[in-house]
């Protein structure tokens, strides 16, 4: 197919300046026992190709699901339309923006693949672990899913780039609900954080055949925990709660994108400008940030991104002080600044723009024992279930599952409706602690929104536990 | 796109076997995507997507798949055909499932119009022109977006709008900016103007020094782009039969009649007045109205068909996640046109950002403020206020410290995008509140 492609495409595209083509075919396939029930086996195939055109300064594209010869000329007619309607108006001059020209393969690592393990096993799994989650008779609700997809993507360019890249990822939850009148609490396998790529051996790195009877057990607990105290305290944020710290208060606000001002409209704006890269120290000396493409079973992983620019690791920040933005080639050239190589786009239907990849936190030396050790009177929490922050990605409020006091350097009382809420700024500043490498959770998200036309993209967020300072923390109504 | 799919699910009925029942769905769009920033053009282009759902029912087994069609009708024969002798192998595999249930009533509909929009490379233009050497960023999407349902009893229910949809701000400096919108089926040059005419009048305000404010209780006006915030929160789970019965929603209090909001707070998913398809994927077709809350009380939940199934009453028509499409807030006797006088000394607040629970069982929801919030003194604007973060339970906001609605309300249409162009819309009035809880 691919070959048929390619020769299709150099008959329909334009002489242009630049013009490209983004063929992405995905398989997915999800899995869902819920109260003992199989739900509907949903399957999905979906396949297109967006081409893209520059020429004169201009940009156009299209996106297409006919990839007939005249499918595909249309489209690049109606790119290259766009491409010549959009000459002098545009953000930035495209003839000035050097396009990458990718050569490489990429694929996902895979042990037991998806298709080699039949369904009506997959099922059985998944009715055994659901089985094991109706632990009290106050759970009302409690399910088990595997999300599965596969992903393939063409990038090819009319004078010869070519990158070829094949995914699988696979996206394992777990989920209970315990209830009391109208209180209800809910637990989760880290908010489908334990998103990987690979196959089924993925269900082997985060304990999700055998977490349930704990997370039943905890929603249980909750029912009858008092609230989390309130008052500023020292904070121990578990890696299914950092991941999402990490997303909302250093990754969104790095997007160069933003700090350029296209989200503005939608996701935000950004509080980091231009002149801090370099010298503004954006946490304490331990708050060391990668964007790393090369821990390949990391969910947002790959070989090049959808600009075609090959991915490598990079520090973002550096012992607190803030050195790159997450900006491809197209922002880089605007912003006159180097970045990393994260133009991505959710599916061929919609434009690259900006965004996260893996995105994380390098460990420290500490243990799990010796961060909560060192606090007098803090809390634990663990698992997001609340996230908002302001347009600029300052101000946040976050949630968590699960909390547990700690007292004299001990995890104490279980408590319930844990939040937080602080100033991204200076929040980081107070980072005192960070788990080693032993303590380290390779997580993610399939949730990542933004852009116009709105986008969701998968990310990758590794992260150890950490300790911060002082935090405003408080409980329910 | 539509006749190639009513040709099409004729053809795949064609060719089912011995007592299958076989239900399709399709969605499509046709829609130009222009993007904007700093008064330029940052992408444009097209795209054209179609999916269809196969849904291939043996007694109380069944299998589904969604599949893109190309466009080409003979490719997309052999691509649904080939997917249904898939399903058709899978069947045997899969369970009875318990909680099936598709429409057996024939009812089909049909509700397409004209399409009256301009070409988009000239709205550009227009845009462009109108809005020359403003900081503005936005986008403009436009087009046809299809809906249709099929299936081999003999139903047949299609759906077409040609819409466009203008989101955007006109930006001073930095987060303080006024939030736009220009929406409908028409361009109409006069109108648009209008509403850049009264952005800019707006901006004129945003440009003063803006004042940060304390956190603590302040009397608030929430505009309906405002509280449409607070309500697209509520229906995050807490409309649906499931979500209440499973004790997720967090509406739970209201549902078991614990706690309330406002007398007068008329709430219903409205689809009769509303722009989003009156059927769902399995066939059934939605009323004129539900009512979600009246008089303050919790009433009706929103009810998918396998819902309907699994806890024993009729469907609604709801969508699986059974959550309200078409919002309808009833008016209240507050004058519009004297909000401000009403509002007194407090914030006037245009639009919120990025809501969650901070509290669900409670309802307490946080968010941020956004655009233009506005610093109130006796009756009039004073600054924009600095972003301030709120958390506070919809039963304090929208109950016992709602002062009031306005007497008129607005239409909204969703301009969100996530996969497709939404049809989602609401029309609601704006609300006085006393004592909103600022946290940050």
């Amino acid at each position: 197919m691919h070959e048929t492609i390619q020769a299709r495409f150099q008959a329909a595209a334009p002489a242009v300046d630049f013009c490209s083509l983004r063929l992405v075919s995905t398989r997915t396939e999800q899995l869902w026992v819920r109260q003992d029930i199989l739900q509907p086996v949903n399957t999905s195939t979906d396949v297109g190709a967006m081409l893209t055109v520059m020429d004169g300064g201009g940009l156009g594209y299209a996106a297409t699901s006919d990839l007939s010869e005249s499918g595909l000329r249309e489209a690049a007619q109606r790119a290259l339309t766009w491409a010549q309607r959009t000459q002098d108006q545009c953000v930035v001059d495209y003839r000035k923006v050097a396009m990458p020209r990718p050569q490489l393969e990429y694929s996902s690592p895979v042990e037991i693949p998806w298709d080699s393990v039949p369904l009506t096993q997959k099922i059985d799994l998944l009715r055994e672990i659901c089985g094991q989650l109706k632990t009290n008779d106050a759970i009302v609700d409690w399910e088990a899913s595997l999300w599965f997809t596969e992903e393939e993507s063409l990038y090819l360019t009319t004078d010869g780039a070519r990158a070829l890249q094949h995914m699988s990822y696979l996206v394992p939850d777990l989920g209970v609900v315990a209830n009391k009148g109208t209180e209800s609490q809910q637990r989760t396998f880290a908010a489908r954080g334990y998103c990987r790529q690979g196959g089924l051996e993925v269900l082997d790195t985060g304990d999700f055949r055998t977490a349930g009877p704990q997370i039943a057990e905890e929603a249980v607990q909750l029912l009858t925990a008092p609230n989390c105290p309130e008052g500023d305290m020292d904070l121990v944020l578990a890696p299914d709660q950092m991941l999402l710290q990490i997303h909302e208060s250093i990754g969104h606000p790095l997007e160069l994108d933003r700090i350029l001002g296209d989200e503005r409209n939608y996701a935000g704006t950004s509080f980091v400008t231009l002149d801090m890269f370099g010298s503004y120290r954006y946490g304490s000396d331990l708050l060391n940030i990668t964007y790393d493409p090369t821990r390949k079973d990391e969910f947002a992983s790959y070989g090049c991104d959808d600009d075609g620019l090959p991915a490598t690791r990079e520090h973002i920040i550096r012992n607190g002080i803030l050195e790159r933005p997450l900006g491809g080639v197209v922002s880089q050239k605007r912003a006159g600044i180097e970045g990393v190589a994260n133009s991505r786009a959710a599916s061929w239907n919609r434009p690259p723009i900006d965004r996260m990849a893996n995105l994380n936190l390098e460990s420290g030396e500490s243990t799990l024992d010796e961060l909560i050790g060192q606090v007098e009177q803090g809390v634990y929490m663990k698992t997001n279930c609340s996230w908002s922050i302001d347009d600029s990605r300052n101000k946040f409020q976050f949630g968590c599952e699960w909390a547990q006091l700690i007292e004299n350097g001990e995890l104490t009382t279980v408590v319930k409706k844990p939040n937080y809420r602080g100033v991204s700024a200076t929040f980081w500043r107070s980072l005192k602690g960070v788990g080693n490498e032993d303590t380290v959770d390779v997580l993610g998200s399939p949730y990542c929104g933004k852009g116009e036309p709105n986008q969701c993209v998968r990310v990758g967020h590794a992260s150890p536990p950490c300790l911060f300072d002082k935090v405003s923390v408080f409980g329910g109504a | 796109m539509l006749n190639p799919f009513s040709d099409l699910s004729d053809d795949l009925c064609t060719q089912l076997q011995g007592d299958e029942v076989l239900t399709l769905f399709l969605r499509g769009e046709e829609s130009d995507f222009v993007r904007f920033n700093k008064g330029t053009v940052r992408q444009a282009g097209h795209v054209q997507q179609a999916t269809l759902e196969l849904d291939l029912i043996d007694g109380s087994r069944h299998a589904s798949a969604r599949i893109t069609l190309s466009g080409d009708p003979a490719i997309d024969r052999d691509r649904a055909a080939t997917q249904l002798s898939v399903l058709r192998d899978l069947i045997p595999y899969l369970p009875e499932d318990p909680y099936l249930l598709y429409s057996k009533d024939v009812q089909s509909t049909d509700r397409t119009a004209k399409n009256q929009l301009p070409e988009s490379g000239e709205v550009v233009d227009s845009i462009l022109g109108e809005c020359g050497g403003s900081d503005l960023v936005g986008i403009y999407a436009s087009g046809a977006i299809h809906t249709g349902f099929a299936n081999s009893l003999g139903q047949r229910n299609l759906f077409t709008t040609d819409s466009f949809h203008f989101d955007w701000s006109f930006y001073h400096q930095a987060d303080k900016a006024v939030k736009c919108g220009y929406a409908g089926t028409e361009w109409e040059l006069e109108a648009f103007q209008r509403k850049v005419e009264s952005g800019r009048r707006q901006l004129g305000v945003i440009e003063r020094s803006p004042r940060t404010i304390e956190p603590g209780r302040y009397r608030a006006y929430l505009a309906p782009t405002a509280l449409y915030e607070i309500l697209s929160l509520m229906c995050w789970g807490g409309f649906g039969l499931k979500a209440q019965r499973t004790k997720r929603s967090p509406l739970l209090r209201a549902v078991e009649g614990e706690a309330h909001l406002k007398s007068g707070f008329d709430l219903r998913e409205n689809t009769r007045d509303g722009l989003a398809p009156s059927f769902e994927s399995g066939g059934f077709l939605k009323p004129d109205q539900v009512d979600l809350f009246v008089d303050g009380n919790y009433k009706d939940p929103l009810v998918s068909p396998r819902s309907a199934q699994e806890y024993g009453v009729a469907t609604n028509g709801a969508g699986s996640h059974e959550r309200p499409e078409s919002l309808d807030l009833g008016a209240g006797d507050l004058a519009t046109d004297s909000v401000l006088q009403e509002l007194g000394t407090g914030i006037y607040v245009n639009n919120l950002w990025y809501l969650n629970y901070s509290d669900r069982p409670s309802c307490r929801v946080t968010g941020m403020t956004r655009f233009a919030t506005l610093w109130v003194e006796n009756g009039q604007v004073v600054a924009p206020v600095n972003v301030m973060r709120f958390d506070d339970t919809v039963y304090r906001i929208l109950g016992e410290q709602l002062v009031g609605l306005t007497d008129s309300r607005e239409l909204l249409l969703d301009s969100g995008t996530y996969e497709r162009r939404s049809t989602d819309s609401a029309r609601l009035p704006g609300a006085l509140v006393d004592d909103l809880k600022l946290t940050l």
